[in-house]
């Protein structure tokens, strides 16, 4: 039991609570909540892989931006909570045999058949610090780079157009 | 050093957590957060595999995962509040028009 | 030495000769596509134009035959190649082919002028001024199908071209196909028109016939081909050869009008006049006499062909002769007068004298459709005076006008002399030619086969002498009666002269009426010369006529005699309407035959038509309609069918097994449908659910595998 593994378990552990967590509240808010606590045991996550300036940006767009956009939703609909439903009650039992079946298929994968996954031991100078991921970006990935920010003004313009009340009936 | 196994593992479970999520609940925007949450789990297997391997571009891909992502919940809350502003819900049961 | 010189260094237009076809193609199509928009004029014009450069071409090739006199052979394109047999669309040009083009060519154009003039007239009296665009097509058509006979290099390109006239002779008898002669509501031009077709296709089976033996025996219908080969099938085989020459005999005497196929030509005039000059006279029923010289090697192998080709040909001669004395009808009378002169030439190819034959074909076009042009303006001119008669009796308030008022009779004619003497004149020289009188083509041409006859087979002299006699009488005859005496009608009187457009084709075959005999004349031989050079490629020997004095003698004081005898009977006083022919009280019932047609069209009706038609009844009614029709068809095949169709086919098989088959696949659609409808929810959850089945399922298998 090395200090590396207990955190790992002990970080492991909060994380699958959390998004069991979101799965099971009642309340759309502590789902938001339980899932931004998840994001962040994530970002230590690759803190730990040697992501720095990946763990930064998670805690900042998702942690950061994306959930407290999700929240603002909530608040604005009021639409937190919904009523109990009868409708597609026998898909819930079959959904988590499935997602069991999915979990086992995946470790008996990872133990059995990738087992002989074996980490570089010797990382590069400063592997995954924002220096170098900058410099790959817009090195090796300038055009998707690009694309990117096209496909952020895309979106922009969507979202305004979604929820622009039409003038002509007022 | 932990073996990559392990954070894949990890990674998987979120993953089924995620997938639950889509399919055991009506709430739009919980649905919506489940997809976060499966895109994560993606992410943080791509960020252990470029530690697996010491190549960069794994990191990289979240990065793009990121903004793909934000670009999407963008879009996808519009959507949800148009949806709501029409049929007063966000209960994705009660929208089933295409019923055969 | 120095002319000599000059036509050695002629260049030589051989590679023109498709243009002999290719011209009258031409004008007819730019007729027909831009006709509509043009004035009569400019039809007639282009039409002519297009002939006369037929002409133009006929007379180049003369010169470069005179410079390369053993002709040429010029391939257009392959045509039929079928097995063994290869036949190639190929212009022939030699000496004897190019005579043909210069008279079709020549006379042909000088028609067409006289056709703009007449035709105008025509369309006017006949009140459909649309068809004259319609004659002047049929006339460049039947120019380029009468090239086509003339100047093919097998007998297949001479039978299409031979068809191709036969063709036009049918549109053009029946060009006024609603009315008879008289313009009278009828469907009588149309029976003449399809007379001739079907008389010509009894000729054709002959020919037909001749020419798939021809092919069976020499394995080719090429000219040059055939006739080195015949030699030696000759020796061999003598009979096929006789049988090809007399099967061949039957399509002449149905294109040339011989005994016993001639019944269709009188009839044929029916047709517009200048359809009876250039068709009926001078170029079409010549064809035959231009198969048999073409044919010359062929038939100097078998003299008992050639002995019944020139029986034929003098029987002809004589028995037309005989006819055309009783006639009153003046186209009528030159009609027989032709099959008559057809007589003398298919009577002269026959005996071996091809030159002489030639020759009075040449002559003979030349005077014949001078006669029948000069007919035609008489006609005309009667047309006219009836029409200002008529008027004039309107104006008096005279209604007693007579709508049968025959133009063409030469009862209503006499006096004409004053009235048209331009046409008088010129009808004068025709006749003069016709008969044999020195110094006129006729004389020279008809002599040349007299001459021969006596050398080569007497019989046929003898005939021919006598249809020589009968030749001047009534010709003598047709002049008394109508330009001589006094007008027998008003119409005669008040007749006028024809325009210019119709007179001077008239004077420049007067012209060649007169001089055409210079051609050949005795001692010169230019004509008997410009043959050899085609009939001694083939060893034909050409028999070199020459000048007797005794037949010369002869046959002029025979023809003198005629013309005085018909002077006493018709010329010395008026015959009018009412009395009867002066020649019937010394004749009696021998004139009555001759008035009848020798009841030849009454023999046929009686022997082969009605006979023909009662079988024909007979097959249409009982075989075909009551047995084939009724009993066969409707009850036995169609019944049968009907009762197997509805019950088997339509009761049991369509309705029970197709439509089941079908009802059931449509029935089995609809209720899986109906079942499968069930899984689409509506709900987005639980399609993500199918997804998620489909994602864990795949990667089990995977994982399996």
């Amino acid at each position: 039991m090395t200090p590396e593994l207990i955190t790992f378990i002990f970080l492991a552990l909060i994380a699958v609570a959390s998004g069991l967590g979101m799965l099971f509240s009642r309340n759309a808010v502590y789902s938001a909540i339980y899932l931004i606590i998840n994001f962040v045991t994530v970002a230590v996550f690759y803190l730990l892989l040697g992501g720095a300036f990946i763990a930064v940006s998670q805690v900042a767009v998702y942690a950061g931006a994306i959930m407290v956009l999700f929240l603002f939703v909530i608040m604005l609909l009021g639409a937190d909570r919904l009523g109990e439903s009868k409708t597609l009650a026998w898909q819930r039992p079959l959904a988590i045999i499935l997602a069991i079946g999915l979990i086992a298929e995946t470790l008996f994968v990872l133990f059995f058949q990738a087992s002989d996954l074996v980490a570089v031991q010797t990382l590069p100078e400063g592997f995954g610090s924002p220096a170098s991921v900058g410099n790959t970006l817009f090195r090796e990935y300038l055009l998707p780079f690009e694309v990117t920010s096209v496909l952020l003004l895309v979106a922009m313009i969507g979202a305004i157009v979604l929820t622009r009340r039409e003038k002509t009936q007022s | 050093m932990l073996p990559v196994t392990y954070y894949v593992g990890l990674s998987a479970v979120l993953f089924a957590i995620g997938a639950l999520g889509v399919l055991i609940r009506r709430n739009a925007i919980i649905i919506f957060m489940s997809i976060e949450l499966m895109l994560n789990a993606a992410n943080l297997a791509f960020v252990a595999f470029a530690r697996e391997y010491g190549a960069l571009s794994g990191q990289i891909f979240v990065f793009f995962v990121m903004t793909v992502a934000a670009a999407e919940v963008a879009v996808g809350l519009a959507l949800i509040v148009a949806i709501f502003r029409t049929k007063q819900s966000i209960d994705v049961d009660q929208m089933s028009s295409l019923k055969g | 030495m120095l002319l000599s010189e000059t036509i050695s260094n002629t260049p030589n237009f051989f590679y023109l000769a498709p243009w002999v076809v290719f011209f009258p193609v031409i004008g007819l199509l730019i007729n027909i596509i831009f006709g509509g928009r043009f004035s009569e004029k400019v039809i007639g014009t282009v039409a002519s134009v297009a002939s006369g450069l037929t002409f133009v071409v006929a007379a180049l090739m003369v010169l470069s035959l005179r410079a390369h006199p053993e002709g040429a052979t010029i391939p257009l394109a392959e045509w039929i190649t079928i097995g063994e047999l290869q036949l190639d669309w190929a212009f022939r040009v030699d000496t004897l082919s190019v005579t043909m083009m210069m008279v079709v060519g020549g006379v042909g154009t000088l028609i067409h002028i006289y056709a703009i003039g007449y035709m105008h007239e025509d369309v006017q009296y006949k009140k459909d001024p649309k068809r004259y665009r319609r004659f002047f097509v049929f006339f460049n058509l039947f120019i380029a199908a009468m090239m086509i006979l003339v100047s093919g290099d097998n007998y297949l390109m001479l039978f299409i071209g031979w068809e191709g006239v036969g063709l036009c002779s049918f549109l053009l008898i029946g060009f006024w196909y609603e009315m008879d002669t008289l313009a009278r509501p009828s469907t009588a031009n149309a029976m003449a028109a399809k007379k001739a077709f079907v008389t010509n296709r009894v000729g054709d089976f002959g020919f037909l016939i001749a020419g798939m033996m021809m092919f069976w025996t020499f394995k080719s219908v090429q000219f040059d081909n055939v006739f080195l080969a015949a030699e030696h099938i000759a020796e061999n085989q003598p009979g096929i050869i006789l049988a090809i020459t007399l099967f061949m005999l039957l399509g002449v005497a149905g294109k040339s009008a011989q005994i016993p196929l001639y019944v269709w030509l009188p009839d044929a005039m029916a047709g517009p006049t200048p359809v009876s000059a250039l068709i009926h006279a001078a170029t079409m029923v010549t064809a035959g006499v231009y198969l048999v010289a073409r044919s010359a090697p062929l038939y100097s192998l078998v003299p008992q062909a050639q002995g019944v080709v020139a029986l034929v040909g003098g029987a002809t001669a004589l028995f037309a002769a005989t006819i055309a004395v009783g006639q009153y009808d003046i186209k009528k009378v030159l009609a027989y007068s032709t099959i008559s002169q057809l007589g003398f030439m298919v009577a002269a190819v026959g005996m071996g004298a091809f030159v002489a034959g030639m020759f009075h074909l040449v002559t003979h076009a030349f005077f014949k459709a001078l006669l029948f042009l000069s007919a035609g303006s008489v006609i005309l001119g009667v047309e006219r005076g009836h029409h200002h008669a008529a008027h004039k009796h309107h104006r008096r308030g005279d209604h007693h006008g007579e709508a049968d008022f025959d133009p063409g009779d030469m009862r209503n004619m006499g006096g004409m002399r004053k009235t048209m003497p331009v046409t008088f004149w010129l009808y004068v020289i025709g006749a003069l030619a016709l008969a044999g009188i020195f110094p006129l083509a006729g004389f020279w041409s008809k002599d040349e086969i007299l001459a021969e006859a006596t050398a080569l087979n007497f019989t046929v002299y003898i005939l021919l002498a006598v249809a020589a006699f009968f030749t001047a009488f009534y010709m003598g005859r047709q002049i008394w009666m109508v330009f001589f005496g006094q007008p027998k009608h008003e119409a005669a009187g008040h007749a006028e002269e024809s325009p210019l457009v119709i007179t001077v084709p008239l004077m420049i075959l007067a012209a060649l009426s007169i001089l055409g005999g210079a051609l050949n004349l005795p001692g010169v031989h230019t004509f008997t010369e410009w043959l050899e050079h085609t009939f001694e490629a083939f060893e034909v020997h050409v028999h070199v006529g020459e000048f007797n004095i005794i037949v010369a003698i002869t046959s002029t004081i025979l023809a003198l005699v005629a013309i005085g005898l018909s002077w006493l009977l018709y010329g010395r006083r008026t015959v009018s309407r009412d009395q009867p022919d002066p020649l019937k009280r010394i004749l009696g019932p021998i004139f009555v035959g001759m008035e009848n047609k020798w009841w030849i069209d009454e023999l046929y009706w009686a022997v082969i038509l009605n006979p023909y038609v009662a079988l024909a009844r007979f097959t249409a009614d009982v075989i075909d309609g009551r047995f084939w029709h009724d009993w066969f068809h409707d009850k036995v095949i169609a019944g049968t069918y009907q009762w197997l169709s509805k019950t088997f086919l339509d009761a049991w098989f369509d309705q029970r097994g197709i439509d089941g088959f079908a009802n059931g696949l449509a029935q089995a659609v609809k209720e899986l449908a109906q079942r499968l409808r069930g899984i689409q929810t509506g709900f987005v959850r639980n399609y993500a659910l199918s997804v998620f089945i489909g994602v864990v399922v795949i990667l089990g298998y995977l994982i399996l595998q």
